[in-house]
């Protein structure tokens, strides 16, 4: 497993007028295979999230994954860390499924013919056999997050950071995405307002306000959150 | 409605239709000095023989150039009369033919070459501009990237429509265009998080 | 192009200028509305203007070239649908090679306004639109129908004047969607380095 370090990290956002404290000096070490990340909307856990592969920056604070800085090495962390966004149309950004897989193994393979082979190798792991050349405007929403996972594992990378996957999904999807997240040799992060899919995490931290305010075994977060809300 | 953006791109086997893209764009250009330069009628109804000739080659059924023409038809017909009232008739009969002619010629590589054969070709023809700071690879990441928004922004725009309406807003401009554009913005800005996250920025 | 924060990337401008360059050829093949008179208008110039006061100078003639490209490639993405070279070989050709620099100039002139005339001044987008409209795709266009439809400049003239009124009611349109976008996202032009809010939601 992967060691994700985040030290006395603090995220300031711009506005109009004054900051906004979106993440106050927070410090944790993350090692275990499964975390979820849960608490209210605007609690600052997708900015938790965010800051793992530096789409978000630390104002002040440091964050680390496998000794790596995400503010200086960001390219190698990027490789290392896979991302997985709520709304799988913002993410897919290729017209079709097989050229969106082939733009995430650019860089494994050069060769233009070999690199589409690999791609459709990918869709069929993933269940998407057929769908290739499908238009990704023309897939379903639970095929569209399947395929939006599909081009992020298929780098390999050794950290998942999920934020809230399943949300705009129906029950059945919902339940796929979720049994593909948790069936992943990766270590995952999952940002997620499903309790019963944080429970099953090895540790759970609870958000609220740009602090962690609980951090421990998934239940006894959840438990906490539920009493909380 | 993205049904219609399959552009009029006929599948074939003829040798127009295997002919490279970046040839017959090179062609196409030549040929447009060629036909504005050279004066005369005669010349002219050379230049429409055989584009005329490549349009039975390419195969594709007369429709689709009559549908091209059809875009050109009063703008014809006025420079015609125009012409022949100024000029006398063999003047009209070149302006109109070289502009048919070249509108045929045109159409003859939209209706052979598909739309991404033609984008590589164009992505290729950028890699002497290297040099200058154009960037092939982002080019060719920008028409993927456009194609794709496409359907998307046409579906924001119905959802907005829809709103507009249910709020009896249909007959404001502004309720039914702002969204829109806020909504194109933000959903470029998370693809470009989603481009980031999967490393696309880090290659520059 | 040269940013202090390694969060607005590359990849979030080439995926504005695609966005835009769609959003372009959305205006373009939406039916057009007759507002004055016969002449019925299309969106297209209100989408190429506002992509300058949008997105900026450098950005904005990035993006209608994009879009000019898609369109000369076969995606019928022009007035009425058409696309292809043909258009180009056409009369309204000064027109379309107006489109990119109009939008330029319109962005040039939108980034030299203080940032609240950005987000609030309305008459003065306005104008910027009306002067690049003007300067650019009006006299291009006019020029091009000098050249492919032999025309004099007069009878030019007789015809450009037909789309006056048509540009005015969609700059003013393009005025007041610009300065609502720039209220919206006010780091759009003035960029400077920022963290995202979790809350910023993708369509």
């Amino acid at each position: 497993m992967s060691t994700i370090e985040i030290e006395e990290v603090t995220v300031r956002l711009p506005t109009a007028d004054e900051d906004l404290l979106v993440l106050d000096r927070t410090s944790l070490r993350l090692t275990e295979r499964r975390v979820a990340l849960i608490g209210p909307n605007g609690s600052g856990k997708s900015t938790l999230a965010r800051l793992l592969n530096g789409l978000v920056t630390a104002t002040t604070g440091r964050v680390v994954v496998d000794g790596l800085d995400v503010a200086k090495q960001g390219r190698e962390v990027r490789r290392r860390v896979g991302f997985a966004f709520t709304d799988p149309a913002a993410q897919l950004v290729m017209p079709t499924a097989v050229e969106d897989v082939a733009l995430s193994l650019r860089r494994l393979h050069k060769d233009k013919r070999e690199r589409q082979r690999a791609a459709l190798a990918v869709l069929d792991a993933y269940g998407l056999t057929g769908l290739g050349d499908r238009s990704v405007h023309s897939l379903s929403g639970g095929q569209r997050q399947l395929l939006a996972l599909a081009g992020v594992l298929a780098t390999d990378p050794s950290i998942l950071v999920a934020d809230e996957p399943t949300t705009l999904l129906d029950l059945g999807n919902s339940r796929r995405i979720a049994d593909l997240l948790f069936s992943l040799e990766q270590q995952l992060v999952l940002v997620t307002h499903d309790l019963d899919l944080a429970a099953r995490c090895d540790r759970a931290l609870l958000v609220h306000d740009g602090r962690v305010v609980f951090d421990g075994p998934a239940d006894e977060a959840v438990a906490t959150y539920r009493a909380m809300a | 409605m993205s049904g219609a953006l399959l552009g009029s791109y006929q599948p074939g086997g003829t040798w127009l239709h295997r002919l490279p893209a970046s040839a017959k764009l090179w062609g196409l250009l030549v040929l447009g000095v060629v036909v504005v330069a050279v004066r005369g009628p005669v010349s002219t109804m050379l230049f429409l023989a055989g584009a005329l000739g490549l349009v039975a080659w390419s195969g594709a059924g007369l429709r689709l150039f009559l549908g091209a023409l059809r875009g050109i038809l009063v703008v014809v017909v006025l420079l015609g009369a125009y012409q022949a009232w100024q000029h006398g008739w063999p003047r009209a009969v070149e302006s109109v033919g070289d502009l048919v002619a070249l509108v045929l010629l045109a159409t003859v590589l939209t209706v052979t070459t598909r739309i991404d054969e033609v984008l590589d070709a164009i992505t290729r023809g950028l890699h002497p501009f290297a040099r200058l700071g154009v960037d092939p690879e982002k080019v060719a990441l920008a028409f993927s990237l456009m194609l794709r928004a496409i359907p998307t922004t046409i579906e924001i725009a119905d959802q907005t429509r829809d709103a507009a309406v249910a709020r009896g807003l249909q007959r404001s401009l502004r309720a039914r265009l702002t969204p829109v554009v806020i909504r194109v913005v933000a959903h470029a800005r998370a693809t470009g998080d989603a481009l980031h996250a999967r490393g696309i920025g880090d290659d520059a | 192009m040269s940013t202090h924060s390694p969060r607005r990337s590359t990849g979030t401008d080439i995926a504005l200028i695609a966005g835009f360059a769609a959003l372009i050829a959305i205006c373009a093949i939406l039916p057009s509305i007759k507002l004055a008179g016969p002449v019925p208008i299309t969106l297209q110039t209100f989408g190429v203007l506002l992509t300058g006061a949008v997105l900026g100078p450098r950005r904005g003639f990035l993006a209608v070239m994009l879009y000019l490209a898609v369109g000369a490639a076969g995606l019928p993405v022009f007035a009425d649908g058409r696309s292809g070279f043909g258009v180009f070989s056409g009369p309204s050709v000064g027109y379309l090679v107006g489109f990119p620099l109009a939008a330029a100039l319109c962005g040039f002139i939108v980034t030299r306004l203080p940032r609240k005339a950005i987000q609030t001044n309305v008459p003065l987008i306005f104008a910027a639109g009306l002067v690049s409209s003007a300067l650019f795709i009006h006299v291009l266009g006019m020029a091009g129908l000098v050249w492919r439809a032999d025309v004099t400049w007069a009878g030019a003239f007789d015809i450009d004047k037909v789309f006056w009124i048509g540009d005015i009611i969609k700059n003013v349109a393009m005025a007041l969607v610009a300065t609502a976008v720039h209220r919206a996202f006010p780091d759009l032009l003035h960029r400077r380095p920022a963290p995202q809010p979790e809350s910023v939601s993708t369509a």
